[in-house]
């Protein structure tokens, strides 16, 4: 069969093949065309592009990890690492990576054998969390356990294990305050600074004390991971990993071991200590106990431990060298008596001291009820006699006081690298006038002379004013070791007026005088100091007649806080200390302040000695600050659980936790005696006196 | 001349070459894609073209006359099986595309690709000359193409549908028909496009947005173009080199074994790999042009040169869409891509051009002869 094409329509049909020939050349003439376009189109994304796409392909394929830096180490003066970092393995969670938090976390609990607190913890941060934060698991992992999450990540949506390096505190809880602590960095930080190092797991920040203070310096370079991922996000191989720079170390003029000393000496009391180096004003101790274990806030703290701290009513979590105010009691008395020697108050003057003395319509006591007898300044100082310094203050009028208070330091404000700090106040009339827009009276000054009333001071201020007063010259604190600082100024007195003063106060403790507990034993250095008693309630009448209760017998925040200054060797002073002890009442002799100062002071004539003494004494108090810190930790833990109905109350227990800082709640202390009634205090005055030091 | 027997110099030895280069290419290309592996891709791929390479032998031996007797009953079973495929399809819910027919997946669409140019053809070379310019020589294949187009574009199936309806147009315009008509419904088509967009599904519409704009949706719909542009761009002159590919092996890439196989080769080989490919293609359609341009026969020639067209269709879509040039329709790269129907169906063009060619050199060298 032929095409029904008719022979007859020759014409036509040529002319319809001619039709179709150039019609098939057109369309072969655009195939090329559109041919030709494609090659451009490829050669202008493969080639004028290639620039372009290669660095979106890398950017697909190369997954960059920031490496957290190492942070800058801190140092005492000695070169000791006070604050050093530890290799980790730790385990992290990236919240937006989470399929079923529930699930993973429960996982994980079981996996790492977290306690219930951890987890509630994780779980908290899991809700807070604003997604792209990671949320600690757990850290200082074992590698068997490192392994065991690691070789279940596929199961694990958004579970981070890495090793890395976390912040280590050698000293544990004796450097909690002064160092602080580190911490991830908060949504809100990263929200201000965009650096997405914030982010990164492990990396982090400095949240309190010089670890916040300092945290640009000690935070280092990130080192950078590159590694080959798919589309999916599984990590094909590592690229080049550029190495982390640790950040800058600090080297502080504190001395670690004593430093670790002085936190361990204040035992099971609520108190700091602070040391100053008398040549220069640096900072050698500043404790504040008891405190925070930074190694756990590091780690991001449980719940319950942080209910513990919070609870306590030894206030761990309140820097007292810097943050707490004290009157600070009979303590000021050799500045007052600096003040009378510069008013042209003959150290030899006697004054007769009765027991009391009215000033306007009040009668002031002195803490010896029966009085003192006639006492010239020394003897004054030594006995802390308060009768001495109500008459002799009142010649010389509170503005001559309140100059030489702001001389040696009281009400100073110093720039020193910490967040926080409350600063003291030195009343005067102008600032009484300004504060409370009242007349000041006499009976202020009487109040102030014995350190009571308005007047207010911190530890570290009070160190400073021992060191001023042991030198004459305005020592300033520093933190800092080698920091260039100008020729302190002097305070404006003359040589004798100190040797007056220091003689005074090496007779406060070796002389017969009521810091006999602060006497060293060291040979040839003599301590010189001055306790003090600060009330922190009115004394009522009620008490004044029946003699003033023992302060054993009153509730822990009715006691009177306990306080030493002094420095040694008395003649020839190279260190000052200070010492508060918060409601310590002089309850416990061994856990005085005045003892504590001493000690403290003999760890630096002969560190061995003083050693031996607190391992001794440690035993009687239930051990290390760390091991009492356990203890209460498991005591609080076991209370919780009996509150929550968990367990049953022991009966036995909660007497073997006596040594813990006030240690479970469950154990109220023995029959609390009714706090005193205001409505019997006869007088209405502002503050009324109280006896000065015992 | 005479040494050699005549069937070694009728066999097409030089197309074949060329098909074999680009297959060989391919199939090293999905080696790569597989992470330089033949399984389960290259090992497939090669086997597949060495069968449909034969069976275009085999159909090459065949009578030019026998496709123009079957080409209407064949365009009348693909049509049926395309009906079948929308009522089986309404049950499945969903684009249905293919019969299952239990020892393989008939996807029908795929054979109207060839047979609407075969059907088209057969309708124009029984036309009378003298009604080329009549309404008569418009309707008939209008509707030939129109209903297979309508019944595609509803399973649907977008790409297909315009591969049938372009193959269709272009044996209408190498047929003949007036200039004008073409022109003017192409002004008419530009013009009902907006009208025509509103129709599309949801899907369809999205994927013709992004095209426009694929960076502004990266991450989601406009993630194929995207990375295909990636794999392309960062390949440059020379290519990452065999197996270096990152855009493909780290699954970057979605579908780089199929239809963005042509982004797994450019990224590998870069322009060169494409500049090669693309050559290789123009000198099978250019060969396919020139069949048509020999032959003296109304129907063959419609046939050569709309089955070409049909090939380059399927090289122009799917370069124009893995190049950011168009929307993403699924259309792939023939002999590149992995998977038989495409491969089928383009070795069914191969083999009937070879067919033409065949009997267009028999009759010149009995013309000479004579």
């Amino acid at each position: 069969m032929k095409f029904p094409t008719p022979k007859r329509k020759i014409v036509t049909e040529a002319t319809q093949s001619f039709t179709f020939s150039r019609r098939a050349m057109v369309v072969g003439g655009l195939q090329g065309a559109i041919g030709a376009l494609l090659v451009g189109r490829m050669g202008w994304i493969s080639i004028a592009e290639n620039e372009k796409y290669q660095l979106l392909s890398e950017s697909n394929r190369v997954n960059l990890t920031l490496i957290p830096p190492r942070r800058g180490w801190i140092i005492d003066r000695n070169g000791r690492p006070l604050a050093n970092n530890r290799t980790d393995f730790r385990v992290d969670l990236i919240p937006q990576r989470i399929v079923d938090a529930e699930a993973t976390v429960r996982h994980l609990a079981q996996l790492l054998s977290l306690q219930p607190d951890d987890v509630d913890r994780i779980k908290e941060e899991l809700d807070k969390s604003a997604g792209f934060r990671p949320v600690q698991v757990a850290d200082k992992l074992t590698y068997d356990q490192f392994a065991a999450v690691s070789v279940r990540l596929t199961d694990l949506p958004g579970v981070a294990p890495s090793q890395g390096f976390s912040r280590h505190y050698p000293a544990g809880a004796t450097v909690g305050h002064l160092l602080g602590y580190v911490g991830a960095a908060t949504a809100e930080d990263y929200k201000k600074r965009k650096d997405p190092l914030l982010i990164t797991p492990g990396f982090k920040v400095g949240k309190d004390g010089l670890e916040r203070a300092y945290d640009e310096h000690l935070t280092g370079k990130p080192g950078a991971k590159r590694v080959e991922v798919t589309a999916r996000g599984k990590i094909v191989r590592e690229l080049t990993t550029r190495p982390d720079t640790p950040g800058n170390p600090i080297k502080l003029t504190i001395d670690a071991g004593l430093q670790e000393y002085a936190g361990r000496r204040l035992a099971t009391q609520s108190g700091a200590v602070v040391v100053i180096d008398c040549q220069n004003g640096d900072v050698l101790a500043c404790a504040s106990m008891p405190s925070f274990d930074p190694n756990s806030f590091s780690d991001g703290i449980s719940h319950l431990e942080w209910d513990m701290l919070s609870k306590d009513d030894h206030v761990p979590l309140r820097n007292k060298v810097l943050q707490g105010l004290y009157p600070p009691g009979s303590t000021v008395k050799p500045m007052v008596a600096l003040a009378l020697l510069e008013a042209g108050v003959s150290p030899a003057e006697t004054v007769s001291c009765g027991g009391a003395i009215r000033v306007g319509n009040t009668l002031f006591h002195c803490h010896k009820k029966r009085g003192h007898g006639p006492l010239n300044m020394r003897g004054a100082i030594a006995q802390s006699c308060d009768i001495y310094f109500y008459q002799m203050a009142q010649r010389i009028g509170m503005d001559r006081i309140a100059s030489m208070a702001r001389r040696v330091g009281m009400g100073q404000r110093f720039d020193l690298p910490f967040p926080s700090q409350s600063y003291g106040t030195v009343p005067d009339p102008a600032w009484k006038l300004k504060k409370y827009n009242q007349k000041w009276q006499v009976y202020d000054t009487v109040n102030a002379t014995i350190g009571q009333g308005y007047m207010l001071i911190n530890p570290l201020q009070m160190a400073v004013m021992a060191a001023r007063l042991a030198t004459g010259r305005q020592l300033m604190p520093n933190f800092l070791h080698g920091a260039a600082r100008p020729e302190p100024a002097l305070v404006g007195v003359p040589e004798e007026h100190l040797v007056t003063i220091r003689d005074a106060m090496s007779a406060v403790v070796n002389g017969g005088g009521t810091g006999g507990a602060a006497r060293m034993s060291i040979p040839n250095v003599l301590i010189a100091g001055k306790t003090g008693t600060a009330q922190v309630r009115r004394i009522t009448m009620a008490e004044r007649a029946g003699g003033v209760r023992g302060n054993a017998g009153l509730p822990f925040k009715l006691r009177d806080h306990a306080l030493f200054q002094g420095f040694a060797p008395f003649d020839n002073p190279r260190y000052a200390i200070a010492c508060i002890i918060e409601h310590g009442g002089h309850n416990i002799r061994n856990e005085d302040a005045p003892m504590i100062a001493s000690d403290t002071m003999s760890y630096l004539f002969d560190p061995q000695k003083a050693m031996e003494k607190l391992v001794t004494l440690e035993k009687g108090w239930g051990g290390t600050p760390a091991e009492r810190q356990a203890r209460q930790m498991a005591a609080f833990r076991l209370a919780k659980a009996i509150e929550k109905g968990q367990a049953p109350p022991p009966a036995a227990a909660a007497n073997g936790s006596e040594p813990a800082n006030a240690a479970a709640p469950a154990a109220s202390p023995p029959s609390p005696p009714a706090p005193p009634a205001e409505a019997d205090d006869g007088n209405d005055l502002p503050a009324p006196p109280g006896p000065g030091t015992p | 001349m005479s040494i050699i027997p005549q069937s070694v110099t009728e066999f097409p030895w030089r197309v074949l070459g060329l098909l074999g280069a680009i297959a060989i290419f391919g199939t090293l290309v999905l080696y790569s894609a597989a992470g330089g592996s033949i399984t389960p891709w290259a090992i497939n791929q090669g086997v597949r073209f060495v069968i449909f390479a034969v069976m275009a032998l085999v159909l090459s031996r065949i009578p030019l006359e026998l496709f123009a007797r079957f080409a209407f009953p064949a365009y009348g079973a693909v049509l049926i099986s395309l009906v079948l495929v929308e009522l089986i399809g309404g049950v499945a819910g969903g684009s249905q595309r293919w019969i299952n027919l239990g020892f393989m997946q008939l996807q029908p669409s795929e054979f109207m690709k060839p047979i609407i140019v075969l059907a088209v053809a057969r309708f124009y070379a029984m036309l009378p000359v003298g009604e080329i310019r009549r309404w008569n020589a418009i309707w008939p294949a209008l509707v030939l193409i129109g209903v297979p187009w309508a019944l595609v574009l509803v399973q649907p199936d977008l790409g297909t549908a315009t591969m049938i309806l372009a193959g269709g147009i272009t044996v209408m315009f190498l047929a003949g028909l007036p200039l004008r008509l073409f022109i003017g419904s192409g002004l008419t088509v530009a013009a009902i496009i907006p009208i025509a967009f509103s129709f599309l599904h949801d899907y369809q519409q999205k994927r013709v947005l992004i095209f426009m704009d694929p960076e502004s949706d990266p991450l989601g719909a406009g993630y194929h173009i995207s990375q295909s542009k990636i794999a392309i761009g960062s390949g440059g002159i020379w290519g990452k080199g065999f197996l270096q590919g990152t855009q493909s092996h780290l699954q970057y890439l979605p579908e780089g074994h199929t239809d963005f196989v042509f982004a797994t080769m450019a990224e590998e080989w870069g322009m060169a790999g494409g500049v090669f490919l693309i050559g290789a293609f123009m000198l099978l359609f250019r060969w396919g042009i020139r069949v048509s341009l020999r032959t003296p026969d109304k129907f063959a020639r419609l046939v050569a040169a709309g089955l070409t067209t049909t090939i380059f269709f399927y090289m122009a879509i799917n370069l124009m869409m893995v190049m950011g040039l168009a929307p993403v329709v699924g259309i792939p790269l023939p002999f590149m891509s992995y998977g038989g129907s495409s491969m089928l169906t383009v070795m069914l063009c191969v083999g009937i051009i070879m067919s033409i060619d065949r009997s267009t050199r028999r009759a010149t060298r009995v013309g000479n002869w004579a």
